[in-house]
Order: C-alpha cells, then sequence, then structure tokens
C-alpha cells in the first residue's frame, strides 16, 4: 500500500474542504442543532421528574455517540460520493491507485472530520449542558472505539451500494443510520424490543455500547465482554464491507458500469 | 516522455495489444484486436461512432477489463500488475474532466501524488508554463471554458511523464489555433522522448498532420493499418478522409441483407 497515493486521497478532500465552507458545515451545524436540542429535552425531563434517571448522562450521551457513527459513517460515503459527483472515477482509477488504497483515504478522511465533530459536540455538550464524559469511565474510549469502527464498516459498504446501483442511489446512503436506530436501541433498554427485533440488535455493535452506557449510568454491572463483542462484530464487518466494496469495484470494471458511470443509470 | 530507465528491450514495443476483445450480454464491442505501438511513435485509432476506440482505450486504460485477450505496456501485463503498469500511462478525454470544485494547481497536485511524481512542484510549473494555465492557476477547474479544461486535462496526462499516453480526441473542443499549438507540442513529446502516444480523433487532417501510423476501427475490428500520407493513395481514394467514409460505410453494406 502507497502512503503517497493514500495522502492523495485525504488531500483533495482538504482541498474541498479549504476551497468551499460547504462541505465543513454539516460537520458543525447538525451536531450543534442534535446537542442544543436534546440538551434541552434532558434538561426539561430532569426538571419535571427529579429524583429519576440523569437524563443529560443518558439521553444527550446516547445523542452525541449516535451523532458521532452517523458523522464517521457520513465522512466515508460524503468523500465517495464526492467522486461521483464529479464524475472523476475515470480519472482517478486510471491512475495506480489501488481499491485498498482508495478506501484507506477515504476511511483517514472521515477520522479526521468526525473528530472534528466529536469535538464540537463535546464542547456544546459538556460546556453548555453540563454532560461529563468522564461519567462513563474508562468504557467512554471504548465506546467511542465501536461506534467509529461499525461507522467506517457502514460507510465502506454504502459506497460499495452507491457503486453498484449508480448514482442515483445515493439517497439510499442518507437515512441508513436513522433505519439502524431503532434496532441499535440508543434511548431504551434492549428488553423492550421484540424479540425478532432484539436478533437483529445483537447484530449491530452501538446496541452494546448503548447498554453499557446505561448500565454504567444506572450504577448496574458493565459487561465487557459485551462490548468486547461488539467490537468483534465491528471488525468481522468492516472486513466484510471491505470484500464487498472490492467484489463491487471488480463487477463494475468487467460491466463497464465504472467506465460509463457518468451515465447515471442503474446497471 | 519518461526518461527513467524503461522495462522493455529496446525495439520493444511501448504498447502490446493481442487480441483482445470485449464482449456484452448482447452485443460485440471490440472483436479480437491486436496492434503494438512503438516508442517514438504516434498511432491513430480511426473509426466511426460504436466502432471500439473508447472500449479499447478503456482496457488500455485499466478501467475496463476484456473478456480476453492481453495488454502489456512496456513488457508489463497490466492485468497482473495494474498498479505497475498503470504507473507508465496517463490519458486525456474531452468526457474526463478533472473535478471542477479543485484549482487547476489542487488537482494536479493530487494527481501527481497518485502517480509518484518526483519532484512534483517543480513539475507542476513546467506543466503551468508547457499549456500556458500559469495564469489560471489558482482558478476552480469548473468555470474554465472547455479548451481551457482541456487544457489541463493534458497538464495532468503529461505528469508523470507517461511512457504511453492514451489520448481521446483531445483537441476536439480547442479553436484551430491552439489545436496547432497542441498537436505541436504532442509531435515535440513523441520525437524527443521515450515513450509512444495512442491518439483518437475524428479530425482526419489532424490525423494526416500527426499520426505516423493509423488503425481503422470497425465494429470492434481493425480494418486497416498503414501510413495515413500513403494510405489513400493506396486505396485509390483522393484523402484520408475520403477513405474513412469508404471504410465507415463498407462494413454496413456488408451487414445489410
Amino acid at each position: 500500500m502507497s502512503l503517497r497515493r493514500v495522502g492523495a486521497i485525504v488531500l483533495r478532500q482538504y482541498y474541498l474542504m479549504r476551497t468551499s465552507p460547504t462541505p465543513l458545515v454539516p460537520l458543525f451545524a447538525w451536531a450543534a442543532i442534535d446537542i442544543v436540542l436534546w440538551g434541552f429535552i434532558a434538561r426539561y425531563l430532569n426538571d419535571v421528574a427529579s429524583g429519576g434517571p440523569n437524563f443529560t448522562m443518558t439521553l444527550l450521551g446516547a445523542v452525541l455517540l449516535w451523532d458521532f457513527f452517523t458523522r464517521v459513517m457520513h465522512g466515508i460515503s460524503t468523500a465517495f460520493l464526492e467522486d461521483v459527483w464529479s464524475r472523476n472515477f475515470l480519472n482517478v482509477f486510471a491512475t495506480p491507485l489501488t481499491v485498498a488504497e482508495y478506501v484507506a483515504g477515504l476511511v483517514v478522511t472521515s477520522i479526521a472530520t468526525s473528530l472534528i465533530g466529536l469535538a464540537v459536540m463535546l464542547v456544546l455538550a459538556t460546556g453548555v449542558f453540563g454532560l461529563s464524559f468522564f461519567a462513563y469511565g474508562a468504557a467512554a474510549v471504548p465506546f467511542v472505539l465501536v461506534l467509529f469502527l461499525f461507522g467506517i464498516a457502514l460507510g465502506i459498504f454504502a459506497s460499495a451500494l452507491v457503486l453498484r446501483l449508480g448514482p442515483v442511489s445515493e439517497w439510499l446512503v442518507w437515512p441508513i443510520p436513522a433505519l439502524l436506530s431503532p434496532f441499535a436501541a440508543v434511548f431504551y433498554p434492549l428488553t423492550v424490543l421484540p424479540p425478532w427485533m432484539q436478533w437483529i440488535a445483537h447484530l449491530l455493535p452501538p446496541s452494546y455500547v448503548f447498554e453499557g452506557m446505561r448500565a454504567i449510568v444506572a450504577g448496574q454491572a458493565f459487561s465487557w465482554y459485551s462490548l468486547l463483542w461488539g467490537f468483534g462484530i465491528a471488525l468481522v464487518q468492516i472486513a466484510l464491507a471491505q470484500y464487498a466494496f472490492v467484489r463491487v469495484f471488480r463487477a463494475t470494471v468487467r460491466s463497464g458500469l465504472l467506465a460509463r458511470y457518468s451515465a447515471e443509470s442503474v446497471a | 516522455m519518461s526518461t527513467s530507465p524503461a522495462i522493455a528491450a529496446p525495439g520493444a514495443p511501448i504498447l502490446s495489444v493481442r487480441d483482445l476483445s470485449k464482449r456484452y450480454a448482447a452485443a460485440t464491442a471490440v472483436d479480437g484486436v491486436s496492434f503494438q505501438v512503438q516508442r517514438n511513435e504516434i498511432v491513430g485509432l480511426l473509426g466511426p461512432n460504436g466502432a471500439g476506440k473508447t472500449t479499447t482505450l478503456n482496457m488500455i486504460m485499466g478501467v475496463l477489463e476484456p473478456s480476453s485477450g492481453s495488454i502489456a505496456i512496456e513488457g508489463i501485463d497490466l492485468a497482473r500488475e495494474r498498479a505497475r503498469a498503470l504507473a507508465r500511462t496517463n490519458f486525456a478525454a474531452v468526457y474526463a474532466p478533472l473535478p471542477g470544485n479543485l484549482t487547476v494547481v489542487q488537482n494536479l497536485t493530487w494527481f501527481g501524488l497518485l502517480y509518484a511524481v518526483d519532484r512534483l512542484r517543480a513539475r507542476i510549473e513546467a506543466m503551468l508554463e508547457r499549456f500556458d494555465l500559469v495564469r489560471l492557476r489558482d482558478t476552480k477547474c469548473g468555470v474554465l471554458s472547455s479548451g481551457e479544461q482541456t487544457r489541463v486535462c493534458l497538464a495532468k496526462a503529461m505528469l508523470n511523464e507517461p511512457t504511453l499516453l492514451l489520448l481521446d480526441e483531445p483537441t476536439a473542443s480547442l479553436d484551430p489555433a491552439t489545436a496547432q499549438d497542441l498537436r505541436r507540442t504532442i509531435r515535440a513529446i513523441a520525437a524527443h522522448g521515450s515513450g509512444g502516444i495512442l491518439w483518437t480523433s475524428h479530425n482526419m487532417y489532424e490525423v494526416e498532420e500527426v499520426c505516423d501510423r493509423v488503425l481503422f476501427l470497425s465494429r470492434g475490428r481493425i480494418l486497416l493499418e498503414g501510413d495515413p500520407r500513403t494510405l489513400p493513395l493506396e486505396h485509390g481514394v483522393d484523402s484520408l478522409e475520403a477513405l474513412f467514409i469508404a471504410l465507415a460505410r463498407e462494413p454496413l453494406r456488408a451487414g445489410a441483407p
């Protein structure tokens, strides 16, 4: 793998953000809006249910972590979609760039953009609404790491989906986190879900994170084993997503879809 | 063209295409095409729309997998060593402009990194000078005229000093004066470098001026090959354009009931 070529993919995204502030807006704006909205909701619930659970830690913490996962996933797919929007596949893949280098470049880009988003959310949530991330203890780091890995897996998979189905399928990418959130049990315990939804939840690494988060806030025993299991599932999902991307890429090279991608049709 | 040591032995072809075919479910786009491009040679790939020219170029660029046959660039098999083979090529095509939301220099920089160009800054400055892009260096490519965009694509295509340069109708959107300058530039590159050029064009005057050899492609097959200056007389017509028209209609007549 050539780090220089990976760096080229990252540099292109940096240029885009430096040249135009438009791609930067979602990093700050949506995260900030979510934190402000849920921060006030949590504050209100703490007032009306005094003596009840700490809504700042459960609700606002969950929103912050879920937004972080969404930023990671969208960070990868947005960087990929830049090549769709600018009809640039011919230029990019006629170079010595390998698929692994291309995907690595998207992932590094997403690391940078999602960390910016996380920093903004933490400043707002901590400074304005008093959310202390340290209250989650040592588990805070693996929580973020598991969500980060799952975001990468889903971002790569979503990019493979668009590559296979054509530019018009872009709309499929954006609602994926919203579609998954009921199954990931972001705001409620897994036990409230019907059994079939629980089965799906067990395949989603975020469900282990949010279960663990609620256990810590409630002062209950927290299962590191469960979190490790979620970590393992996320790693497997990254490998599967990368496999899917490579397979789809080869299929588009074979079928001619990559060469005529700008035709904006579903093959 | 490249000053780096060539992989292929002296006299060996820069590009070797053997029995290349591309079949889709309902059609055969390229049907058993074989040809070579030698060092310091400009080969014209001619043919009517849908003849298989761009399909052939796409396979040589590695963005389309052949159904059968092989492609070797400086002796390196494209199917087996894709990255190594593609490091020695580059291309410019009117239908593949560089991203419009980046400036000229930004585009040249990130593509220069993709091609691992040594002394990139100096090379970019040289390309800006050569293709008259200095005053446009910080302009976004999307707001350039089509002729200016073509020059940026050519600057990108020359960044890595490719031993095999692929040009798909490179002068299609240029005014006559700029097109003539470009043809001179490309001829000089071919003459003084150590690589070869594969060029497609519908402008027969241009082909006669630029190409050392032409391949007439129709319905995915090479019908004729030779020197564009002598071929018309050899086939009893007075110009390359007349020969093109005759050959382009021939298969249609042959295929008619």
